[in-house]
């Protein structure tokens, strides 16, 4: 249980995906003009990677590692499928995201309003197949591992997009050279949130 | 050759490299950008690899273009880049281990590469085979030389060494000159390309925001 809290709060802060990673730096730069959106955002990213990294752990665990197929049988012993965990892992989520498009629509009208035209542009987003590959790397010992690996870098993806929706809110106001203007301001920003954020990086935890 | 390479294919070659390039203007594919650049070799590795599979991939999507249902296309489109980005990487397992290991989760990370669904979805899905090859080219190499500049910036002042090769003699450690550690750390990577935009933009005024 301890892991598990340990792992949660390491994912949000130590090894951020924004800031220690640069993952879904896409639309994480096109999204954050404003925090209502980046917000929406920022949740559904939380909630995809929490439905699509435990079940890519278990496709891992159960069909793609070497030697995970002995399920069904000892021929199928020595079998290592690895290389198929790109196309595997990308057609998960690419089924996951339009399965929950369909299943918000279908039943929460007004969440499919603030989250649906989110959804589509979520089965690109870095993050969520970097997610899925850093598990593939780093073995978690059980799925409660993963899944609190999920949550924590999705939140700390969502913290990353608000505060830099906040602050790029604010900049509106202020005089800024005419051609670092939009783009390369908010590189600098970025760069600045995320040398705040390396303090974190000494944190012992668990 | 003439027929071969028009006055159009040519701008559909050459915009990318500066007016139109996919880093500082269309603001695509920064994620690996930014992450394998602290050393210049793991960075020339991905330029090529990410120009191969970008050319080959528009080739693969404009040929299939008209076939492909209008619904299920991002899937389709994922399913051809993702197919060629694991033949990459085994190759670069195969031929290139070390660099490989560098590059790590960022290899796969190609497949979500905002510059193949943009490049996929602005131009393959809408023109021919060759010109959508050559589209994909000009934009590998836009993206490529961005990463191989700050990389070579990274390197040489954080490291003192080019392709792993020191440059900065022993003389000027001797005299108190030291390594910029802070070039090697993630935010720096940031800044540079921030410089980058900074030049490009106050060369070319139209590109400037409002």
């Amino acid at each position: 249980m301890e892991n598990i809290a340990s792992i949660f709060v390491k994912s949000i802060f130590v090894d951020n995906m924004i800031f220690a990673y640069f993952l879904g730096m896409c639309s994480y730069l096109a999204v954050s003009k404003k925090v209502s959106t980046s917000l929406g955002l920022g949740v559904a990213v939380v909630f995809v990677l929490g439905i699509t990294l435990p079940v890519n752990y278990l496709l891992q665990n159960y069909v793609l590692k070497e030697g995970a197929l002995a399920w069904l049988g000892d021929s199928f012993k020595d079998l290592d499928l690895s290389y198929l965990s790109f196309i595997l892992f990308i057609a998960v989520i690419a089924a996951i995201v339009q399965l929950v498009e369909m299943i918000v629509e279908k039943f929460s009208p007004s969440l499919y309003a603030s989250l649906g035209i989110f959804l589509p542009l979520i089965a690109v987003n870095c993050a969520i197949m970097g997610g899925s590959l850093f598990m593939q790397q780093r073995q978690f010992a059980n799925i409660g591992e993963a899944t609190s690996y999920a949550l924590g870098s999705g939140v700390g993806w969502l913290l990353a997009i608000v505060g830099l929706a906040a602050i790029r809110e604010k900049m509106e106001y202020s005089d800024v050279p005419a051609p670092l203007k939009g783009l390369g301001i908010t590189f600098i920003t970025v760069a600045l949130m995320g040398i705040a954020f390396m303090s974190f990086s000494g944190l012992k935890i668990g | 050759m003439s027929k071969l390479i028009s006055d159009k294919t040519k701008q559909v070659f050459l915009g990318p490299l500066s007016k139109n390039n996919p880093i500082t203007v269309q603001v695509l594919g920064i994620c690996s950008a930014l992450a394998v650049t602290a050393k210049l070799m793991p960075a020339l590795v991905m330029g090529i690899s990410v120009t191969i599979i970008v050319a080959f991939s528009n080739v693969i999507i404009s040929l299939l273009r008209n076939t492909i249902p209008n619904r299920i296309r991002i899937i389709v489109q994922l399913v051809v880049v993702a197919a060629l980005v694991t033949i990459v990487s085994e190759i670069l397992k195969a031929f290139a281990y070390d660099v490989s290991v560098q590059l790590s989760v960022y290899i796969g990370l190609i497949i979500t590469n905002c510059i193949l669904m943009g490049r996929l979805e602005a131009f393959a899905m809408g023109n021919k085979p060759w010109e959508s090859f050559i589209d994909g080219l000009g934009n590998g190499f836009g993206y490529a030389w961005i990463l191989v500049v700050v990389a070579f910036f990274r390197e040489l002042l954080g490291s003192g060494s080019i392709l792993g090769f020191k440059i900065i003699p022993k003389s000027f450690y001797d005299a108190g000159y030291s390594n910029n550690g802070l070039m090697i750390l993630p935010p720096m990577a940031l800044i540079l390309v921030a410089c980058i935009i900074w030049v490009h933009r106050s060369r070319n005024k139209e590109l400037q925001e409002k």
